[in-house]
């Protein structure tokens, strides 16, 4: 960039700013989708299917339709010709079995909880009673729930099918092999090598079915007043949910304006296209009226797309003296009912990262993708990585626990030296850069890791009650999503670049438009950072502006630990042309050479001299228009729109200690520390925020979440009394350090870090809870590793099995104090 | 969540409220914490047509001494019993079991008498008051009477107190000098315990001279651990008696199993707590 050799002073970038949006999004008092009313709104209740799968006989909507306020009832019958389609965006397989997705079906459910009316009326409460009042017939059919069964059904074994039509539940195996892509040996015969002359270890994983549970309740208001039709819906992809609005329904994407106002958290849950937006936008165009719908957090539980759900059947090869030499991934993953928008592109996304920070020669990864009657599922924090780095993790300290090696060593064994770098890995991707000695070093300091060594020793020979685990996850990730031309490859429906624009307004304001989609990151506060550096303008003069198709007409939205690397890049190259812009202003007006002109600090100057004039001034001068050089166009705005060369590979070292009280099974937190490498950091204030956040969110997966259904496909786990979200209360102080290898591929030298604490910590908190009582014949606890699990697996030295007597949610209608209802039977998925 | 429509009224006295409860009858649902009540009505799990709310009864309010006992109104929030200086020295076993209960939010709007009138097995206070042998007032229209914690808990959800009566206030006999310990097992902080023990002693000269033991969570009704407080009476205060005297801990329990833990842990688990809060109970006793 010819403008930028002199840089301006370095002051923003690095520095502990408090978010600008957190006042107003703290207190309310802001434009939350649900705060949004309008002149003559409707509002929506949706009927939904309490089985499983159903064949829907009657809808008889009588009743519902006479209640007071109510306007209209909808079925899927009534909305068939204008409700759309919830789309996937990723067929991973060129034969992947899809099935079709209408918003409200029209004569069978799929999953419990699915919509299949709506009621409409003119308050919310009315809308709520009303929909009691709609009677609905079904036929239940056999569901498919159980994942490894559901795989294996098929009409001729009589297995349950979730969408009887398709003939099976698979819907696509996608395959990568080393040794056929060219990027490494033979899985198989590294396995018979190592089965003669070495150590395979083959274990089975569960990754429990999770949900997202995102703060604000999804929302959406349509208002099809005037010309266009505006949707405000809490949702991460702005523009994504524009494009699929009119690709579905046939209304001219010109026509459809999308705004993701102040949206309160998403975690990939609001990654998604989701049915009951379809459906307002239906009623909203039948009705000619504003229309809101607000889901229930029960609603919320049950119907939003739900996260992980894989078993994993992993074949590990090393030598005798813990060099691996091959890994074999099997995977079988649930996609609930429907292939949801990014569906089975989840656990695509953990093909590339199973070989993690390791120079495994060899390596083999299947994904067997799944239909059941269960809620769908996609993204979710991590997407696909935390699955991947879980089962590499948990193997590396079986491997060493193999080997009687220290974990930490037989990680550094096989681990890309920071000399190797850039490396190029097995599952094919380029690394820039790392360090995974200094992070380990720094973390091993900080933990103080030998001393714990120690007291678990002192504590183990004494035969302590409480014993003390450590747990190691030396974890990578690819993030910044994603180069284009690979999403092409991988046959994704769209591009991963992203776009900005800065805007230099006459009274000396900057505003700076971002196709990122903020949903609590801290976007406005970070990016202003960036460009007050850049400009070499205040802070507060920056205004970040998000998620409004109609103010930022291209986007990409926010997903995948991208905003930053991808979008913070476009802003940089915006902010850039800006300048480039400006220059020949400033020499024309300073009267100079161009190339004597410099920038530094907000100024334009001639070199050599005391003259100058700032960025501010040529903003105003060039609204004006009244002196530009020849030629000139007035305005020195500018877009750039960025897509990037390759992932980002954030990295970190996590020691988790745990113990674990060997008479109840119970498991304490004694120290968490982590040194993650995420590049260089804009803001340490809101990094720490978002690694105290995912580590809570990991550690969350290894100790307390799971979405537990029932035998007939019911959601137990269907209210926070029994979906154990954890609070602070719950948690302790984590130790949080950084080492910094600044990333290669940006402007900025940054890494992603949104999901880093979510991947990494998983692992290790297992890890622990294992290491605490592998003396006693434990090599693993299935996830949550709750009291009786732990206590069990000591007892019996198993994994501790499923999910015990699963029985029935705590809030149920014995709770409504009407009697006696028995809460004792038991029975659930294995 | 918008519960089903219902009508309201708030008495400001005993009288009123009982009135009010005649004229409702079935109808109605005394609303006093709401803490559970309020997510009952919202998931649409009960729709009453009448909520009577006791929140404007002053005279529910409050914590006094009488003679042996200490008496608690029943619409005292638990905040209030928790930091109540006279609790804390008669009925030690409530303040530890108070401290443990949901979080501060809760503990700040949740009634004494409505958490107990609510009756869930997995409450965090039936355990102690039957553990401290409380006495349950009860007003209809005939006036008061007075059940004991053992006749108070009938099954799930279900008391001794009648259609058309309010629960007053809760008296606790004195247990000066008593130690006590409550034992509660959760996975996150603001669940219903997978279980709790709530354990109260009196040592005299190294002996067990008295013991109450309540457990939460263990059956349809908070359970009192009789075999285990029979047991104890008179033995020694000492690890061995009290291993030995709680491995009696699970009998006549019927523990539900749920995503926490199934019967089964429940009757080991239970055991160990036992001999953990009952080990806790006299080390405050002095032992």
């Amino acid at each position: 960039m010819t403008a930028v050799e002199a840089q301006p002073e370095v002051k923003e970038i690095g520095r502990d700013r408090r978010r600008k949006e957190d006042a107003r999004l703290i207190t309310g008092r802001t434009r939350w989708t649900d705060n949004i009313s309008l002149n003559g709104m409707l509002h929506l209740a949706m009927v939904r299917s309490p089985f499983a799968h159903a064949r829907i006989t009657t809808v008889d909507t009588r009743a519902a339709e006479e209640s007071p306020g109510v306007v209209g009832v909808f079925t899927g019958e009534d909305l068939a010709d204008t409700q759309g389609a919830c789309i996937n965006a990723w067929a991973i397989t060129t034969d992947q079995v899809t099935p079709a997705h209408t918003p409200l079906p029209i004569d069978r459910v799929a999953f419990a909880g699915e919509t299949v009316a709506v009621v409409v009326a003119r308050s919310a409460a009315e809308a709520r009673d009303a929909a009691e009042l709609v009677e609905v017939d079904y036929d239940e059919l056999p569901a498919a729930l159980d994942l490894k069964e559901a795989a294996e059904a098929t009409p001729e074994n009589g297995g349950a099918l979730a969408h009887p039509d398709l003939g099976t539940n698979k819907s696509a195996l996608w395959r990568f092999d080393s040794a056929e892509a060219g990027t490494g040996g033979n899985v198989d015969e590294a396995i018979a090598v190592a089965r003669t002359d070495g150590i395979v270890l083959e274990r089975e994983y569960r990754q429990q079915r999770l949900i997202p549970a995102f703060m604000e309740p999804r929302s959406v208001v349509v208002d099809p007043t005037g010309e266009q039709i505006t949707v405000w819906s809490a949702t991460q992809i702005p523009h994504i949910l524009r494009f699929a609005l009119a690709a579905t329904t046939g209304v001219p994407e010109s026509k459809i304006r999308v705004i993701a106002p102040d949206v309160g958290g998403g975690f990939g849950g609001k990654l998604q296209q989701t049915p009951e937006e379809m459906v307002a936008f239906a009623v909203a165009r039948r009705l000619g009226k504003p229309v809101k719908y607000t889901e229930t957090r029960s609603e919320s539980l049950l119907s939003a797309h739900h996260g992980r759900d894989q078993w994993q059947k992993l074949t590990l090869a090393a030598t005798k003296d813990g060099h691996v030499t091959g890994l074999k991934v099997e995977l079988l993953a649930d996609l609930g009912a429907y292939v949801a928008l990014v569906g089975g592109g989840v656990p695509v996304l953990g093909a590339f990262m199973f070989n993690a920070i390791y120079k495994f020669p060899a390596y083999q990864f299947s994904c067997q993708t799944v239909l059941t009657n269960k809620t769908w599922t996609d993204a979710y924090r991590g997407a696909g990585r935390p699955e991947a780095t879980y089962a590499v993790e948990r193997l590396m300290d079986e491997l060493a626990a193999e080997l009687g090696k220290d974990p930490l060593e037989v990680r550094e064994l096989n681990w890309i030296k920071h000399e190797e770098f850039p490396f190029t890995t097995v599952a094919g991707l380029e690394y820039d850069s790392g360090n995974y000695e200094a992070a380990t070093a720094r973390a091993k300091e900080l933990f103080g890791y030998d001393d714990l060594r120690a007291e678990q020793r002192r504590r183990r020979d004494a035969g302590d009650t409480v014993q003390l685990g450590i747990g190691v996850s030396t974890f990578t990730e690819m993030c910044g999503l994603a180069p284009s031309r690979v999403l092409g490859q991988l046959n994704y429906g769209a591009g991963g670049w992203e776009a900005a624009s800065v805007r230099m307004l006459p009274t000396g304001k900057v505003e700076v438009i971002t196709g990122a989609s903020a949903h609590g990151q801290g976007h406005e506060t970070a990016f202003s950072q960036i460009v007050a550096d850049r400009l070499g303008v205040p802070f507060e003069d920056v205004e970040i502006l998000h998620g409004d198709t109609q103010v930022v007409p291209r986007g990409m939205d926010t997903y995948g630990s991208r905003s930053l690397v991808v979008g913070g890049e476009a802003l940089v190259r915006a902010a850039d042309k800006v300048l480039e812009k400006a220059k020949p202003i400033a020499a024309h007006l300073l009267e100079a050479s161009v190339d004597d002109i410099e920038f530094s600090n907000g100024r334009f100057g001639v070199r050599g001299t005391d003259q100058g004039i700032a960025l501010t001034e040529i903003a105003t001068a060039s609204f004006a228009a009244h002196n530009l050089p020849d030629g000139v166009e007035p305005g020195i705005d500018a877009d750039a729109t960025y897509d990037p060369v390759n992932f980002n590979f954030p990295h970190g070292t996590h020691l988790c200690a745990m113990e674990v009280d060997t008479e109840t099974g119970e498991t304490r937190m004694r120290k968490y520390t982590c040194v993650d490498d995420i590049g260089v950091i804009i803001n340490p204030l809101i990094v720490s925020g978002q690694v105290h956040g995912g580590l809570v969110q990991g550690i969350a997966q290894a100790l307390w979440e799971e979405a537990v259904y029932d035998e007939a496909g019911t959601l137990v786990s269907g209210s926070f009394a029994d979906y154990l979200l954890p609070t602070a209360a719950d948690t302790i102080s984590f130790d949080i350090d950084h080492t910094t290898s600044p990333a290669t591929s940006n402007t900025l030298g940054t890494k992603g870090v949104g999901e880093a604490g979510t991947i990494a910590s998983t692992p290790a908190v297992v890890n622990a809870v294992v290491d605490a009582v592998r003396h006693l014949g434990v090599d693993d606890i299935r996830m949550p590793c709750t009291p009786e699990r732990v206590w069990n697996a000591i007892n019996r030295a198993g994994s501790g099995g499923g999910t015990v007597g699963a029985a029935a949610p705590h809030f149920d209608e014995s709770t409504g104090m009407s009697g006696n209802v028995d809460r004792t039977t038991g029975g659930n998925e294995a | 969540m918008i519960p089903a429509q219902f009508d309201y009224v708030a008495p400001t006295t005993v009288e009123e409220a009982l009135a009010a409860l005649r004229q409702y009858g079935d109808d109605a649902k005394l609303l006093a914490g709401g803490q559970s009540l309020l997510p009952v009505l919202r998931m649409r799990l009960n729709a009453p047509e009448w909520i009577i709310d006791l929140g404007r009864i002053d005279s529910l309010r409050g914590v006094r001494e009488d003679g042996d006992a200490i008496v608690i109104g029943a619409m005292t929030p638990h905040s209030v019993v928790g930091s109540d200086p006279l609790v804390a020295q008669h009925a030690a076993l409530v303040t530890k079991a108070v401290a443990e209960l949901a979080d501060a939010q809760i503990r700040h709007r949740g009634t004494f008498g409505g958490a107990l009138a609510h009756a869930d097995p997995a409450g965090d206070l039936g355990g102690p008051v039957r553990a401290l042998d409380a006495e349950f007032v009860i007003a209809g229209a005939n006036g008061t009477r007075t059940v004991s914690a053992d006749d108070f808990f009938v099954d799930l959800f279900e008391t001794a107190i009648s259609e058309d009566e309010i629960l007053t206030e809760v008296r606790i006999p004195k247990h000066t000098g008593w130690g006590a310990h409550h034992e509660k097992m959760v996975r996150v902080a603001h669940q219903w315990p997978i279980c709790a023990v709530a354990a109260t002693a009196r040592v005299e000269g190294g002996t067990i001279a008295d013991i109450g033991i309540g457990l939460a969570n263990m059956g349809n009704t908070p359970l009192r651990a009789g075999g285990v407080e029979e047991a104890l009476r008179g033995q020694p205060a000492t690890e061995d008696s009290v291993r030995a005297a709680c491995a009696r801990a699970a009998e006549g329990t019927s523990p539900p199993s749920d995503l926490n833990g199934s019967a089964d842990y429940r009757n080991h688990v239970v055991q160990v707590m036992c001999r953990r809060a009952v080990m806790g109970a006299l080390e405050g006793a002095g032992a």
